[in-house]
């Protein structure tokens, strides 16, 4: 199986997400500059975290114009797996490929620390290796971060599972003082309704590694990697 | 004939300007003129410090690199590029785009040394958060820094924060970057080649920041002045692009030569390009790109525009270096090339506007400046210990200091900074040092930065010998072997006889410990003229230092590890209270000598830790610094906000003063914590090295407590003291 990491410019967490996949994980990896647009050789494609232009609009909202993102619709509609990590999340969103919006945190402030999530579903390409209701210690770092959606969107999020990672404390207890960014249901990460598209806050690929700190991001990659060998 | 009032409006004097006419040999032209004032402006060419300046050691135990633009050293085939600047009168005019651009101009010369940028520093003091303009410029200042520096994708690792009533009116930003490069790629800022051309890269330019280094850096604040508009805005997102094409660029082999324009821009550049490479350079300025209408050459030539660069390409290789450019959407042109004289020549239309000697730019008016020991040190410096009463309940003095803003938890302003991407950030902030792991190697370095400046304004050789000590001091306890060190040396106006003799001795005291630790100063900056209308700041000699990890596992960071280990101190506790936060904070005095340092007994009590735990005896290691023993021992206990261990000090030796034992800031003092097992062997290293060695207590428990025989002097819960500790500085900016 083949990773694609899509670089934006403004893309900055690229090369992590590569070091990752290529290092730790020892998959083979490729970048893809978003003015490519053949995207049919890679079997998972990464929308890394970053400031894609600079976040100065909206953000998300100028990355998904680039050329490489009317494939990566394709590829997702098709099936293929796709994640998008922060900016890369806010890129999905934009694109409607997930459902909702992100508003600014409700501190106002940029925050970047380490936070705990649990796994609500661990039926999908991303979490196939979690439990569910495992806790996963993993690094947040964004200024929009505060997941919206309307109700009517989140009862259908909630009633097709669609919502994988929830903020909680480390015992797994959600409670205020549990979500960093005041995002609706706590949510920190979901798919799309056929299950192949995620969108996470959190930062999997800075917590892969023991010397970091953590390593429970790594079962997000190896989920996929485990799915895409078994389908 | 230019009339005085126009070359000294451009911070010239008589003499500079006689001189300008004597070098040329005739009158300047305007652009002429503006170039000569930006390059020998105190900013660019340091005409008052470098005479001291020299002295500064350039060898040590690690191999050390200076460049045009920046320094670093050798560790096997990496180089580590470093180097801190001040950004200080364009933060205190508008804080965000202040700090901003002092973020993104240090990177830009770590990447255009050919390394990539891999963490930054930050060294930041303000006046008293009671003011509410200082709660703005620490809330600006924090905000342009995580906006320029997030956006980057360079996190931001560490640094240092004090507040003190001499930064009223004068705060002082100072911005350190780190970049790593393979030995034998790095760059130059040369210009060299008969015919190889020099081309524009970047941001166009515009009149923004015009006159900012000489006109801004260079002179004192006075009140009612409006100097927004020479602050330059920063653009984040452009620099990342430029970091990325400039390295894919220099990866070519085709750029012979490459530099940032920062300070003074296109005069800088190319003056100093063309001197560097002993070259001759023509430019015109019809092709540089603009995004204002009608400016006049001289502007062109002053803008201070930032994310712009000057590169010197091998002549026929121009298209595949626009290439890479234009394929991140940024400008590359050709403006100009290499030539065989050794005049920098400005054209505009083909019209001459500037022809100078490249040479005559760079070779500065060097001046010997005046000085005078100042009066304050002999009132200021005496005190009688005697005379100042112990505090009754030590408890709520050490709550207090707990939540001083100088001595609390700076997570409420290092949460806003991207400190993990990359994902080399071993040791977070927040611990003596941060720690950096170097991708492909078993290497790590560390980076500190540091400067009690009360302690330089109280005695300004030993304060600034105090400031390497202690800077080497928190690389070691972090496990680093300290190796190279950085400056950003921020004083008062040098004309001034008692701010020059402030700086002549704080550089003394840098040369000497320095020397004594066998470590180089590779790069830094001077920052002059920080004053504001009640007299000077103290004087600030910031210093960043980097030290070298050779075993990434045996990374140590300060917090306990576990409970029932012994606590030991290195080092030794003297009655003495000069200059240290207690006094000011509990007894509203700045007064006495600042802390006596032994430098043997300094490096005795570092090698003995850096051996302790490079044999991997030693679960923490933390220095005492500010607030002195009782602050360092809370903060072992409550630095691991997810599982903070409290600990039992009964074995410390009470024959003086109890607040001086405890609060006290006598140097060259590390705590280590260890297993029982380590006891033993911990002394044999400490007898090795004739560091002092004492057991102070055991680990364990939900409270600190600290005994005189069976008589309790402190006893407080971890708990209370992390929420002083962690809510303290939230609670003093939303005031």
């Amino acid at each position: 199986m083949k990773f694609g990491i899509v670089v934006f410019p403004g893309s900055n967490c690229d090369q992590d997400c590569f070091y990752v996949i290529k290092d730790v994980l020892k998959q083979p990896v490729e970048y893809i500059w978003h003015k490519n647009r053949r995207l049919d050789s890679f079997d998972c494609l990464i929308l890394p975290g970053g400031f894609s232009y600079g976040d100065y609009l909206r953000t998300g909202a100028i990355a998904r114009f680039s050329p490489v993102m009317e494939r990566l619709s394709d590829f997702a509609r098709k099936g293929g797996v796709v994640i998008g990590i922060c900016n890369g999340f806010q890129i999905l969103l934009e694109a409607g490929l997930l459902p909702g919006a992100m508003l600014r945190n409700t501190n106002l402030h940029f925050i970047c620390k380490y936070i705990y999530i649990k796994t609500e579903n661990p039926r999908t390409p991303f979490t196939n290796l979690c439990q569910k209701g495992q806790v996963l210690k993993i690094p947040i770092a964004h200024n929009e971060g505060n997941y919206y959606i309307d109700k009517k969107g989140l009862k259908d999020l909630e009633e097709n599972k669609q919502v994988l990672f929830r903020y909680c404390d480390v015992e797994g207890e959600i409670n205020r003082n549990s979500n960093p960014n005041g995002a609706i249901a706590d949510i920190a990460g979901l798919v799309n309704k056929k299950g192949n598209v995620l969108g996470i806050m959190p930062h999997p690929e800075r917590s892969s590694e023991k010397e970091l700190g953590s390593e429970d991001g790594l079962n997000i990659f190896k989920s996929i990697v485990k799915w895409i060998g078994a389908h | 004939m230019f009339r005085e009032e126009v070359y000294k409006s451009l911070g010239l004097s008589d003499g500079e300007y006689k001189r300008i006419i004597k070098v040329l040999g005739r009158e300047p032209t305007p652009t002429e003129l503006a170039m000569f004032s930006v390059e020998w402006s105190e900013h660019c060419g340091y005409p008052r410090s470098r005479n001291l300046l020299k002295l500064l050691p350039q060898s040590g135990r690690y191999q050390a690199l200076k460049s045009e633009d920046s320094g670093g050293i050798i560790i096997d085939d990496l180089a580590v590029i470093f180097k801190m600047e001040s950004h200080n009168h364009p933060s205190q005019v508008e804080p965000k785009q202040g700090a901003a651009t002092g973020v993104g101009g240090i990177i830009r010369d770590i990447f255009t040394a050919g390394a990539r940028p891999i963490a930054s520093l930050n060294s930041l003091r303000f006046g008293p958060l009671t003011e509410p303009y200082n709660r703005y410029l620490l809330r600006g200042v924090v905000d342009g820094i995580q906006f320029y520096g997030n956006c980057l994708g360079v996190p931001t690792v560490g640094g240092d924060i004090y507040f003190d009533e001499s930064y009223n009116g004068n705060c002082l930003v100072n911005a350190m970057s780190i970049g790593i490069a393979k030995k034998d790629k790095l760059a130059r800022a040369r210009a060299s080649g008969c015919g190889n051309s020099i081309m524009y890269v970047g941001s166009s330019t515009g009149r923004d920041g015009i006159g900012g280094c000489s006109v801004l850096a260079s002179h004192e604040f006075r009140e009612g002045e409006e100097k927004r508009p020479t602050v330059q805005i920063g653009d984040p997102f452009t620099e990342k692009c430029l970091i990325e094409a400039t390295l894919e660029a220099l990866a070519t082999g085709y750029v012979v030569g490459i530099k940032d324009m920062g300070a003074a821009g296109l005069t800088c550049s190319t003056s100093e390009m063309a001197s560097a490479g002993n070259s001759g350079m023509e430019v015109e300025l019809a092709d540089v790109p603009r995004r204002e209408e009608n400016m006049e050459p001289w502007e062109v030539m002053m803008s201070e525009s930032q994310e712009r660069m000057l590169i010197c390409v091998q002549k026929g290789k121009e298209k595949e270096i626009a290439k890479i450019f234009s394929n991140w959407d940024l400008n590359a042109v050709v403006i100009g090339k290499v030539t065989g004289d050794d005049m920098v020549r400005i054209k505009d239309k083909g019209k001459i506007v500037a022809e100078i000697k490249a040479h005559s730019l760079t070779q500065v008016p060097l001046y010997d400046m005046p000085y005078k020991k100042p009066d304050y040190l002999d009132i200021l410096g005496k005190l009688d210990i005697a005379t100042i009463p112990e505090p009754k309940d030590y408890n709520e003095v050490l709550l207090e200091l707990l939540s001083s803003p100088t001595i609390c938890s700076k997570a409420w302003v290092y949460e806003q900074y991207d400190h993990m991407v990359q994902t080399n950030t071993l040791v977070l902030p927040g611990s003596d040092a941060a720690v950096l792991r170097l991708k492909g190697t078993n290497k790590a370095i560390a980076a500190t930065t540091d400067c009690n400046s009360r302690y330089c304004y109280l005695n300004p050789y030993r304060g600034a010998q105090i400031v390497i000590a202690e800077a080497a001091r928190n690389l070691v306890s972090s496990g680093a072997e300290p190796a190279a060190v950085t400056d950003c040396l921020n004083f008062g106006n040098p004309e001034k006889p008692d701010r020059f003799w402030q700086f002549k001795k704080c550089v003394e005291g840098i040369v000497d410990a320095c020397k004594f630790f066998n470590i180089p100063v590779v790069s830094g900056n001077v920052s002059f003229y920080n004053e504001h209308p009640k007299g000077a700041i103290y004087p600030t000699p910031s210093i960043g230092m980097i030290g070298v990890i050779h075993d990434v596992r045996l990374v140590c960071r300060q917090n306990f590890k576990k409970e029932k280990e012994t606590i030991i101190l290195l080092g030794l506790c003297k009655e003495e209270l000069g200059g240290s936060e207690y006094l000011k904070m509990a007894h509203g005095l700045i007064k006495g000598d600042a802390p006596e340092l032994d430098l043997r007994l300094e490096v005795a009590v570092q090698q003995a830790t850096l051996e302790a735990i490079k044999k991997g005896l030693v679960s923490s290691a933390h220095d005492c610094s500010e607030g002195g023993l009782a602050v360092a021992l809370a903060e072992c206990c409550l630095s691991d906000r997810e599982n903070p261990i409290g600990a039992v000090i009964d074995n410390l030796d009470f024959t003086g003063r109890k607040d001086a034992i405890l609060f006290g800031e006598s140097q060259s003092r590390i705590i280590l914590s260890c297993s029982e097992e380590s006891i033993s062997k911990i002394r044999d290293i400490a007898k090795k090295f004739a560091a002092p060695f004492q057991i102070i207590g055991k680990t364990g428990g939900k409270k600190l407590k600290i005994l005189n025989d069976k008589s309790v002097i402190i006893d407080l819960a971890v708990k209370r003291m992390v929420s002083k500790w962690t809510n303290s500085l939230q609670l003093l900016i939303t005031a």
